[in-house]
């Protein structure tokens, strides 16, 4: 016998019964609280062609695609990494509508690389898009969406970041920088690696104020004041535009939940290629990454024949899960009533009446091992005086 | 509570002097304590000795807040996901190629006994030359004397002890220091303490310069 026929691959887990209802269940109540808002569920396919999947996004998602040949068409097919594009596509291809369209998902991805903390290769992605609207209210719109999501979920404490890629894409476009340095300096960004940015710059030949602009981008995270102190360090006026709107959402923010904890970082660069406005991201004491993240992504549907501005956001439901179990969320009692194992009319009647109200009954097999004990059952049914088959609550005890 | 990691040797003796300037100094000393969590004089921040390569991986997962790791770490390890807002101009060296003193000049494949198995690759791919890396965890030095390798890529303080091996430091492919890591969740929700940490060690640090 083989002996590790058992073994998953790296970063593959499967979910066992208790996991897999916590799961279900949380599916179920976010999905409900996605069509509460208006957002209609979309099922995309698990593999697509691969140009289609990889549409306006970067080289990261190119890496995280696994691929194949497909034998019909003779095209490289990807099982998707990301849903976000495929759902950009229907709404660009297939629905075509002039009006804000919202839709939301569910679904395994598959990740090459995977992710480095979780150390997941197969997340279960959950998100809502807004496809049609292009100001700071939709944007404020799926923010309050995901943080709706986590509360849902049973997440505590959230901490909530807000950037806007457009800064540097303004700094970036003033710059008149070249491909090459505009990524060479997005790399550095992502790092806030403040040395190594201080020495790109003077290799550049910049005007004065957009070398001290981009040098102090880095240093503008915190809380508030960050925007006050970039209106005055950021005086262009794509910029000021994107300072505006991230005040305006914070303060609507701050209105909603005056209990949320908000931070700026407007060197936030995450999904750069990808992204065109404001991005944001949720946090939690103890994981040291975010847990759910979004942003605007205008225009990615131009190549399904339909430019059109989008927002939205994404989280792995694994995660929100274990962070429902974590957080001791209490699983609703399920009652499972044990039938014994009769050639009865009368058992199975009253067997297929019970599970028509909705009530769980598992049948004993001729000559099982074990009984309502070992199958955890709340119940049994049994033959009253009078020959009727009725359900007798087990008490705790004698389980 | 801020978490910093710290490696033992010689980056732990040059960032001592700057954490005391902060007034962080460890309570107990590491090298006669068996402790890995040390509490300082600053009740709201500990140290953590580990050992320099996981540096990184601590400070990503977010079980340090920050962490203290030579250039040459982190660049093997793949800095994406951490913030480096900080050269603390410590523990410094470089990393070069040597090779035995006799040795032509490299041509066509090269064998390569590294530790630095990605810095390597890079460096080599970049001057278009196509390297056999050979992963080793110490005496590199040995490598070329015994025949396993043609060049070593390591780092160079004195250059000691290559020059006791017959070896000679050839080309420079960067100069290292230790740099300050931050993760990036503490830095957004930790942010206050944070920012106020890493003035201070600004302030050091131009303190040290005049």
């Amino acid at each position: 016998m083989q002996t590790d026929a058992w073994l998953l691959p790296e970063g593959i887990d499967e979910l066992l019964p208790d996991e897999a209802q916590r799961l279900e269940i949380l599916r179920e109540k976010l999905l409900e609280t996605f069509a509460n808002w208006g957002y209609q569920l979309v099922v995309p396919p698990f593999i697509d062609f691969l140009d289609s999947l990889l549409t306006g996004s970067g080289h990261e998602l190119d890496l995280q695609t696994f691929k194949l040949t497909d034998q019909i068409s003779g095209k490289m097919l990807g099982v998707r990494a990301d849903m976000t594009p495929q759902v950009a596509r229907i709404d660009a291809h297939n629905l075509k509508n002039d009006h804000p369209t919202r839709l939301c998902y569910v679904g395994t991805i598959l990740q090459t690389r995977g992710d480095t903390l979780e150390k997941s290769r197969s997340p279960m992605q959950i998100g809502a898009e807004l496809y049609g609207h292009a100001g700071k209210e939709s944007d404020l719109e799926v923010i309050r969406l995901m943080l709706e999501m986590l509360a849902v979920s049973g997440v505590l404490n959230v901490h909530l970041d807000l950037g806007h890629v457009g800064i540097y894409r303004a700094l970036a476009e003033e710059a008149n920088l070249t491909q090459t340095q505009e990524s060479e300096l997005f790399d550095v960004l992502q790092r806030k690696a403040r040395p190594e940015l201080k020495e790109l710059l003077e290799s550049y030949n910049l005007a004065d104020d957009l070398k001290t602009a981009l040098l102090k981008l880095p240093g503008l995270n915190g809380d508030k004041t960050v925007l006050a102190k970039a209106n005055v360090l950021l005086k262009f006026k794509k910029v000021q535009k994107a300072l505006d709107d991230l005040d305006a959402i914070s303060t609507a923010l701050a209105r909603y939940f005056p209990s949320l904890s908000i931070s700026f970082d407007l060197a936030e660069l995450r999904g750069y290629h990808y992204h065109t406005g404001v991005v944001f991201a949720a946090f939690v004491p103890s994981i040291g990454k975010e847990i759910a993240r979004g942003g605007r992504y205008d225009n990615i549907g131009a190549i399904f024949g339909r430019e059109r501005p989008a927002t939205g956001f994404s989280a792995d439901l694994k995660v929100l899960s274990a962070i429902n179990k974590q957080n001791g969320i209490e699983q609703p009692e399920r009652e499972l009533i044990f039938a014994p194992y009769a050639e009865d009319l009368n058992l199975c009647e009253t067997i297929r009446d019970l599970r028509a109200q909705n009530r769980a009954v598992v049948q004993q097999l001729p000559n099982q091992i074990g009984g309502a004990t070992e199958l955890n059952c709340t119940a049994v049914l049994a033959k009253n005086s009078e020959g009727v088959w009725v359900v007798e609550t087990l008490c705790i005890a004698t389980l | 509570m801020i978490t910093i990691a710290v490696s033992k040797g010689r980056i732990y003796e040059e960032a001592l002097p700057l954490l005391a300037k902060m007034g962080i100094k460890p309570i107990d000393d590491p090298e006669t304590s068996r402790k890995l969590i040390l509490p300082t004089t600053r009740a709201d921040v500990q140290l953590v000795i580990i050992r320099a390569t996981d540096v990184p991986t601590f400070v990503e997962y977010g079980a340090a807040d920050m962490g203290i790791a030579g250039k040459d770490v982190l660049i093997e390890h793949g800095a994406e996901n951490l913030y480096e807002p900080i050269d603390l101009n410590i523990a410094r060296c470089k990393l070069m190629t040597a090779a035995h003193k006799d040795a032509p000049a490299i041509s066509g494949r090269v064998r390569v006994a590294t530790k630095y198995v990605t810095i390597a690759q890079q460096y080599f791919a970049s001057l278009g030359v196509q390297a056999e890396i050979i992963k080793l965890y110490g005496s590199m030095e040995l490598a070329p004397l015994v025949g396993l390798a043609d060049c070593i890529v390591d780092l160079v303080d004195t250059g000691n002890t290559l020059r006791a091996n017959n070896l000679e430091p050839r080309e420079l492919i960067m100069n290292i220091s230790s740099r300050l890591v931050v993760n990036k969740a503490s830095m957004k929700m930790k942010n206050a303490v944070i920012a106020d940490l890493l003035a201070q060690f600004e302030q050091v640090l131009v303190e040290n310069k005049s």
